[in-house]
């Protein structure tokens, strides 16, 4: 009953995103897509979130919002980096101010590539970080016990 | 003896029937939006999960504030079904609502601050009308107790109509709904991240939910209470014509959009003015 | 026992002008108001064991009564002197007129003798708030003034006067509330009036000056209605007591004694001189406020409550209470300077009271005396903590009280109790509201129910918010230290634990004193409130306590991790600062709504008095013309 999975809620973060993913994040809640399906809030409160979905490379500026936001969300918690600059940096992988991907600031389990990535690609990852989700509550409850 | 067992009932089976409502209350709000929308146990589910969640709090006090906003809601809700005094409730329950303000504002953060503005301001505005409503049923069963209401042999919706339009349109605010969402709201984005609860995560947001409920389960209580007689067969009528009046507010938020403050405090209050205001005033010359 | 009620206040005031040394001094006060305590308990105790029935006394008192005239002819010629020193022309006139117009009654009405004085319930219940919440109020002032001198270097230290002028007022209140004949009561009456004006002035500030006289010529008009409802009385009826007014009735004197009760109580046309009254040290507001000068309006509103039932007099007064109730509230949302929100709610309470003694009904009677108890020691003790917090912050806004249990936890409880016992369930100003609705809706009054339900909602507004102000966990700017002396402690302390004891035993309250007060006033009391609502109240009380107790312990046990508050990323080290849109440090600061737009005291002011206004003398005329 309480599993994370069954009710994961979902915090959007645009670290520096060209708004091309950002526009497919928002994509998936129409009627379309309607991730509402498997329970999942597009909620805007850290402290109520378990997936932080992040789109857009890390900059120096975007950097320390990226790890507070982070610490201000409660365990188990997964991050998604969505789209090909929140994997690697992409396009502006090579820009003074980028740092990369996600990955250089907090650690990221699931990499949803594309540029922009599709709606379906979007839920299918964060379809999959439901099960790193589930995981991660399994790993929390062994080790209180 | 009765009463006891209402009271049970309500203590016991309050939030699974909030909690029932609420999954109802957004299958049929995707639909109206042509999606598909979550199961219907999905509420459960979320504070089955909320739960389960680590604590983090900005500070040590808004548990137990959120704590005492539960416990005195439910002490107001089971004084409802007990059948004790009307007004004793609403002034309990904005007791409770107290508690949860300072649930809010003890973080000294902008949103939740913000929201427990808002809250502060709703409050002033729903509070004239529910007065009038006690004052209402006092009038027209000549009792504030709502177990000499129950037992009127005409149900008071007779006597007033006015204050029932009044009720629906203020109820809007406690359910949350849209155009009065304005501390917090059950839509995923607002303008003020969660308002209220921005700072309420895992226990204490499940704790706030479930008082969510209860307060829901209360105030449909208090709108059954509208239609009730001595009758067997009018308590049937109550809950049905309960469940179309939470469908409405089902509706209403989904046709409608967030106002601002004023608008929900001169709405209301002219509301309260006209409908509640001269339903009462026919009352007082007719008694 | 009653002239040392009012002789050992009056003694003490003359020894304060003879003792300069200021330890000294703090021990009089302890002593003094010790002793006024044990009189005031010794007093009660004989009279119940005299079988709590109502005493009257000194039919036969030519000599006092040819002292009190000289003594109105002394305070006439204080005020005379005072408003030609600082150029006011208004006072004179008021206070020549009244003056001559009671003396012309005294030496020409042949009035029935009867017994000045009287002892019955009520007057017991307003000589306990007058000598302890008073008594202590007393003690308090002894630790404020030193801080506040220390503050206000400016303000020229004339504590033997300020001492002086609070016994004085207690003395006065005494021999008010125990008065049965008019002119005695109206003697006692300008009393009060002329040593309140004194005291707003204390700072003698062009401002406190100019509110003083303001007190002052607003006070001198009651004083006027008093002296003509005097007069009517003694060449109509051939009478001068209290009882005799309520038994005969006769509309214009009750509209003049109402009059003089509403200026006292600082009702809609007349409350601007209360709101003035803040100029003065805060002890002083609080006795104005709790004890003293404005519960001597309501108390001789509820003396003539009965009389006003049902009649045109009566509803003047209670719209007029009722429209005052709302208005008051809604002009205090606005306010953030703590002692014009405290003068506001104030205000606004009376009027409930006013409204309620307005109806002269035994239910809203009962619910007049219920509030005037409670509002008694709620305001007392709140003024108490924001002079207290005012020495320790440096500041009255409340904004600045932004987490105050953090930096003067021991202030903010107090702080606390006071507002939750203002209008928080289950304390007993909402009980009283419950059954002053009730009553209202009884009597068939629809304009006061409407004034109730939305007046409550604005009450909850502005003390809602202050109670969330101070409860704010923050880390704050500097450090804080609390630099309030213990006597403001002892007498804080006190009326902490007489407001929860109040509350918890409030069953008791209104079988043991209210009910008897209604019964002496009505001569029948039906049961207001059934035992078993009162005992519902009592467990709900209990509750209220214990849950966030319980809730409490049960928080402390589960692990917490603290992180930062949500501000979207942005935070700078601790929760204090952000950084704004040039990359720079910027300091959180957190504001409550005060809708000065909507609420502002520039928008509701005029137009609320001009309304009242109109209504009392549409009243006048009504009365005067022979309307009935």
């Amino acid at each position: 009953m309480n599993k994370v999975s069954k009710s994961p809620w979902l915090l959007h973060y645009d670290a520096s995103s060209c708004n091309g993913c950002d526009i497919e994040v928002l994509d998936c809640l129409t009627p379309k897509y309607d991730i509402e399906r498997f329970g999942i809030i597009n909620t805007g409160d850290p402290f109520q979130a378990d997936i932080l979905l992040i789109t857009g490379g890390v900059n120096s500026q975007t950097a320390p919002v990226v790890k507070q936001i982070y610490s201000q969300m409660a365990e188990p918690k997964v991050v998604v980096a969505v789209g090909i600059c929140a994997c690697t940096g992409g396009v502006f992988k090579e820009c003074y101010n980028i740092k990369g991907g996600i990955d250089t600031v907090i650690p990221v389990d699931v990499y949803v590539p594309g540029c922009a990535a599709r709606p379906e690609s979007i839920i299918d990852g964060v379809v999959r970080a439901l099960q790193v989700l589930d995981d991660k509550q399994a790993a929390l409850k062994n080790k209180e016990r | 003896m009765k009463s006891i067992v209402f009271v049970a009932a309500y203590l016991v089976f309050a939030p699974f029937l909030g909690g029932l409502l609420d999954g109802v209350d957004r299958i049929i709000s995707a639909r109206m939006q042509r999606r598909k929308g979550p199961v219907l146990l999905q509420p459960f589910y979320d504070i089955g999960k909320l739960l389960s969640k680590e604590q983090i709090a900005v500070n040590k006090v808004q548990l137990l504030l959120n704590l005492s906003y539960l416990v005195i809601l439910m002490i107001a809700g089971s004084l409802l079904f007990g059948g004790a005094d009307l007004l004793m409730v609403l002034f309990i329950l904005s007791t409770a609502d107290m508690f949860l303000i300072m649930a809010a504002s003890s973080d000294s953060s902008p949103y939740a601050n913000m929201g427990a503005n808002r809250e502060m301001l709703q409050m002033m505005a729903y509070e004239p009308l529910t007065l009038l409503v006690a004052v209402g049923f006092y009038l027209t069963t000549g009792s504030f107790h709502v177990s000499d209401i129950v037992a009127a042999d005409v149900s008071a919706v007779v006597w007033m109509p006015g204050l029932l339009v009044g009720f629906m349109f203020t109820a809007a605010i406690k359910f949350r709904k849209s155009p009065f969402d304005l501390s917090t709201s059950h839509h995923a984005h607002q303008e003020m991240v969660k308002g209220l609860t921005t700072e309420m995560s895992g226990t204490t947001l499940a704790i706030m939910n479930i008082a969510e409920y209860y307060e829901m389960v209360l105030l449909l209580g208090i709108c059954c209470l509208f239609f009730v007689n001595s009758t067997w067969w009018s308590w049937i009528v109550a809950v049905v014509l309960c469940g179309v009046i939470f469908f409405l507010e089902t509706l209403w938020d989904n046709v409608s959009a967030r106002v601002k403050w004023k608008n929900v405090l001169y709405s209301c209050w002219a509301v309260t003015l006209v409908a509640g205001g001269v339903n009462i005033l026919f009352l007082m010359l007719d008694k | 026992m009653i002239p040392l009620l009012i002789g050992i206040p009056a003694v003490l005031a003359v020894l304060f002008q003879v003792i300069r040394n200021e330890k000294a001094r703090g021990y009089v006060v302890y002593a003094g108001a010790g002793v006024l305590m044990l009189t005031t308990v010794i007093f009660i105790w004989r009279w119940i064991a005299d079988g709590a029935q109502t005493w009257t006394f000194y039919p036969q008192t030519e000599l006092i009564d040819h002292l009190m005239t000289v003594g109105d002819i002394v305070l006439m010629c204080l005020i005379i002197y005072l408003s030609v020193k600082y150029k006011k022309i208004l006072p004179i006139l008021l206070t020549v007129s009244q003056t001559a117009l009671l003396l012309y009654t005294e030496f020409t009405a042949e009035v029935v003798e009867g017994p000045h004085m009287m002892v019955d319930w009520l007057t017991i219940l307003m000589c306990i708030i007058i000598a302890f919440i008073g008594g202590f109020i007393c003690i308090y002032t002894v630790g404020y003034m030193k801080g506040y001198h220390a503050h206000h270097t400016d303000v020229q230290d004339r504590q033997p006067f300020f001492f002086s002028m609070l016994f004085l007022f207690l003395a006065a209140m005494f021999g008010l509330v125990l008065s049965q004949n008019l002119i005695w009561i109206y003697f006692f009456w300008e009393i009060t009036s002329v040593i309140s004006f004194l005291m707003i002035g204390y700072t003698r500030t062009p401002e406190a000056v100019g509110n003083s006289f303001c007190a002052l010529w607003m006070n001198l008009l009651g004083g006027l209605g008093f002296a003509v409802a005097i007069a009517l009385m003694a060449q109509i009826y051939g009478t001068v007591q209290l009882t005799d007014v309520v038994q005969i009735g006769a509309l214009l004197p009750l509209m003049c004694l109402a009059l003089a009760g509403m200026t006292k109580s600082a009702q809609l046309p007349f409350s601007t001189w209360l709101l003035g009254a803040m100029v003065a040290p805060t002890p002083s507001s609080a006795l104005l406020h709790s004890a003293t000068m404005v519960k001597a309006g309501v108390y001789l509103l509820i003396r003539i409550s009965p009389a006003l039932a049902g009649n045109l007099v009566g509803i003047i007064v209670s719209s007029i209470g009722g429209f005052t109730f709302i208005m008051a509230s809604m002009m205090a949302i606005a306010q953030h300077d703590a002692k014009k929100v405290l003068a506001f709610s104030t205000i606004s309470n009376l009027g409930l009271i006013v409204g309620c003694a307005g109806i002269g009904a035994e239910e809203t009677v009962w619910a007049a005396i219920f509030l005037m108890i409670f509002h008694s020691v709620s305001k007392s003790m709140l003024f108490q903590s924001v002079g207290a917090a005012e020495n320790t912050l440096g500041s009255r806004d409340i904004e600045d009280m932004h987490g105050l249990i953090i930096r003067a936890p021991k202030l903010a409880y107090i702080m606390g109790i006071g507002i939750a016992g203002m209008y928080l369930a289950p304390f007993g100003m909402l009980i009283s509201k419950w059954v002053a609705l009730k009553a209202f809706v009884d009597s068939g009054n629809f304009v006061l129910v409407l004034f109730i339900a939305y007046g409550s909602a604005t009450t909850m507004f502005y003390w809602t918010k202050w109670l969330a102000k101070l409860l704010c966990y923050h880390i704050p700017r500097q450090k804080t230290q609390d630099l309030t002396h213990r006597d403001e402690y002892v007498s804080m302390s006190f009326h902490a634990v007489s407001m929860l004891l109040l509350c918890l035993l409030l069953p008791l309250v209104a079988v043991g004193v209210v009910n008897p007060i209604v019964r002496n006033l009505f001569g029948n009391s039906t049961d207001v409130l059934s035992m078993s609502v009162l005992t519902t109240m009592a467990i709900m009380l209990v509750s209220i306590f214990i849950v966030p107790v319980v809730m409490f312990f049960i928080s402390r046990r589960s692990h917490t991790e603290l992180v930062p508050i949500y501000m979207n990323g942005i935070n700078e080290g601790d929760n204090r600062f952000f950084r704004n849109s040039y990359d720079e440090q910027e300091h959180l600061y957190l504001s409550n709504w005060y809708l000065r737009r909507e609420f502002g005291r520039g928008h509701l002011r005029v137009p609320s008095i001009i309304l009242a206004a109109a209504v009392l003398v549409l009243g006048f005329c009504l009365v005067i013309g022979g309307v009935s």
